[in-house]
C-alpha cells in the first residue's frame, strides 16, 4: 500500500478490518510485527522515542470524534501545537490560529469551550489544530462519522481544500462510499487483513469485484455475511431432512 | 480434585504474578513522571494553573471539614480533660492532633475523595476520548505535559490544605472550648504556644501531608492513565482510586509516625 505525495487516498473497509490501525502504524503509536513502515524514506517502526516526536512534527491526524482538550477554549486547542512545537510571539500565534480558524469558518467561535460546541464544530476545529503546522502529511480517521448532511459536505470539501492548498498528502480512513468517492483521488478497500481491491473512485465504481459491489452497494449480504458464522439455523433448530 | 487443585494454584500464580507486574508496572511510571518533570520548572505556570484547580477544588470541603473536626476535638477533649481538672490543656491538646495527626491524614482522605477521584476521571476521559493519542501524534508527551504537572500540583497543594485544615481546626476547638464552655483563653493559647514544637510536631505534620500527596496524587493519576478507555473503565477506576489511596494513606501514617514516634 503506498500514499502518493500531494494525493489525496482513501482506505475503506467494514467496521473493525484495521483501517486506523494503518494510521496508528503511520503514527508509530503501534509497530509493525512484520514488514516496513516508510515515511520520506525512514521505517517508522524502527524509530525511538525521540525520532517519533520528530516524525510526529511532520504529521497531522484529525481523530474520529476531534479529541479537542476539553480543559481548553477553541482558540488555545489550535494554538496548542504552536505553541508546544514553535518559538512564535503571542501576536503571531493569535493571527496563524485566526486564519486556521477563519478557514474552517469558526473565527467567531474562537472562546468557546469544547462543550460548547457541536460534533461537527468540533470536527472543524480538531481539523484546524491538526494542520497548524502546516504539516506535509494528514491523516483523517472517520472524518464523517456521526455528522448530519450539511457538516459532512463540509467536512469533505474542506478535506479537499486542504488538500489542494497545503499540497499535503492526506490519508482518509472511512466507510463512508459517496462523499469519499466524491474527493478521492485512489481508494484502498481493505477486508480480512489484505487490500481487497483499489483504484480510482471511477474504476472502482465499475468494478465487478463481489466485496467491492456489496460494499459500494450496501448490500446486507455478500462476501461479508448477514450471519455470524457458526452452525447452521437447521442445526440450531433440529430441523432433519427438510428441503434446504 | 486434583483437576481442581491445580485450577486454584494456577489462578493464585496469577494473581500474585499480575499484582506484582501491577506494582513495577506503576513504579515505572513513577519514575517516568519525575524523570519528564524537568521541562516544568521552566513552565511552572503549567504547575501553578493545576495547583490552583486542586486547592479550588478541596478547599471548601476541607476548611468546613476542619472547622467540624476543631469543633468535637474541642467538646472530645475538654470531656477526657476535665476528668483530671486540666481542661487549661485544651489548646494543647487540639494543637496537637490536628498538626500531628488529623490534620495531614484527615485531609489526604478528603483530598482523595474530591480531587484524587477528578483526576482520575480527567485523565480517563482524556484517554477515552482519544486527547493523549492526539497529544502523541502532535509529538507531545502526555506524561511530560498532562501528567507530571498534576502530579506535582498535588504534592505541593497537599501541604497546604492541611496546613489550613489544621488551622481552621484550631479556630473550631477555640470557638468550643473557650467562647462556648468557657476555658480560659489565655491558658488555651499558652499551653499551645508551649507545648507544640515546630520541628517535630508541625515539621512532621507537613512532611506527613507531602508523602500523602505525592502517594494519593500519583495513585489518582495512575489509575486514571490505565484506565480502560470506556465510561465503565473510568467509573472503575475513580472507585479505585479512593479506595487504594485511603489505604495507602493510612498504611503510610502507620509507618511515618512509628518512625518518627522512634526519633
Amino acid at each position: 500500500m503506498s500514499f502518493a505525495r500531494g494525493k489525496l487516498t482513501a482506505v475503506m473497509g467494514g467496521s473493525g478490518c484495521g483501517k486506523t490501525t494503518v494510521l496508528r502504524l503511520l503514527g508509530g503509536q503501534v509497530k509493525a510485527n512484520s514488514g516496513k513502515v516508510l515515511f520520506e524514506n525512514e521505517d517508522i517502526s524502527l524509530l525511538n522515542n525521540e525520532g517519533l516526536i520528530k516524525i510526529r512534527r511532520k504529521m497531522g491526524m484529525l481523530f474520529q470524534f476531534g479529541a479537542l482538550f476539553t480543559d481548553m477554549s477553541v482558540f488555545e486547542n489550535v494554538a496548542f501545537p504552536l505553541r508546544e512545537h514553535t518559538p512564535l510571539d503571542e501576536p503571531t500565534i493569535t493571527d496563524l490560529v485566526m486564519l486556521k480558524l477563519n478557514a474552517v469558518g469558526l473565527r467567531n467561535a474562537r472562546d468557546l469551550m469544547p462543550s460548547q460546541i457541536s460534533g461537527g464544530m468540533a470536527r472543524r476545529v480538531a481539523f484546524a489544530r491538526a494542520v497548524a503546522l502546516d504539516p506535509p502529511l494528514i491523516m483523517y480517521d472517520e472524518p464523517f462519522a456521526g455528522l448530519d448532511p450539511i457538516a459532512l459536505g463540509v467536512t469533505a470539501r474542506l478535506i479537499k481544500e486542504m488538500n489542494n492548498a497545503l499540497g499535503a498528502t492526506s490519508i482518509l480512513v472511512t466507510h463512508d462510499v459517496p462523499e469519499t468517492f466524491g474527493i478521492a483521488d485512489y481508494v484502498y478497500f481493505i477486508a480480512n487483513g489484505k487490500i481487497a481491491a483499489e483504484g480510482t473512485p471511477a474504476e472502482l465504481m465499475k468494478s465487478e469485484d463481489l466485496f467491492v459491489r456489496q460494499f459500494i452497494d450496501a448490500q446486507p449480504d455478500g462476501p461479508v455475511p448477514f450471519h455470524y458464522p457458526g452452525k447452521t439455523l437447521q442445526d440450531d433448530f433440529g430441523i432433519t431432512g427438510a428441503a434446504s | 480434585m486434583m483437576h481442581e487443585l491445580v485450577n486454584r494454584i494456577t489462578r493464585l500464580g496469577s494473581f500474585v504474578r499480575s499484582n506484582i507486574a501491577g506494582i513495577g508496572h506503576a513504579t515505572k511510571m513513577f519514575i517516568t513522571v519525575i524523570g519528564r518533570s524537568t521541562g516544568l520548572l521552566k513552565r511552572f505556570r503549567l504547575v501553578s494553573d493545576q495547583v490552583f484547580f486542586l486547592g479550588n477544588y478541596s478547599f471548601v470541603i476541607i476548611a468546613v471539614s476542619g472547622l467540624f473536626v476543631g469543633f468535637v476535638l474541642g467538646l472530645q477533649g475538654y470531656y477526657t480533660l476535665n476528668r483530671y481538672g486540666s481542661e487549661q490543656a485544651l489548646g494543647l491538646l487540639v494543637a496537637l492532633s490536628l498538626t500531628r495527626e488529623l490534620g495531614p491524614v484527615v485531609t489526604a482522605l478528603l483530598f482523595a475523595g474530591r480531587a484524587g477521584t477528578s483526576l482520575t476521571a480527567e485523565i480517563g476521559l482524556m484517554k477515552a476520548g482519544e486527547q493523549l493519542s492526539a497529544m502523541e501524534m502532535m509529538a507531545v508527551d502526555p506524561v511530560a505535559r498532562v501528567i507530571a504537572p498534576r502530579f506535582w500540583a498535588g504534592v505541593i497543594a497537599m501541604p497546604i490544605l492541611a496546613a489550613i485544615f489544621s488551622a481552621v481546626g484550631i479556630v473550631g476547638g477555640y470557638l468550643v472550648g473557650v467562647p462556648l464552655i468557657g476555658v480560659d483563653s489565655g491558658a488555651f493559647w499558652s499551653q499551645m504556644q508551649g507545648g507544640v514544637d515546630v520541628l517535630k510536631d508541625v515539621g512532621n505534620g507537613v512532611i506527613k501531608s507531602v508523602v500523602f500527596g505525592i502517594a494519593v496524587t500519583f495513585i489518582a493519576l495512575y489509575q486514571g492513565y490505565e484506565s480502560k478507555p470506556t465510561p465503565e473503565g473510568v467509573s472503575l477506576a475513580t472507585t479505585r482510586t479512593v479506595v487504594i489511596s485511603s489505604l495507602a494513606v493510612l498504611a503510610l501514617d502507620f509507618l511515618l509516625t512509628a518512625v518518627m514516634f522512634s526519633t
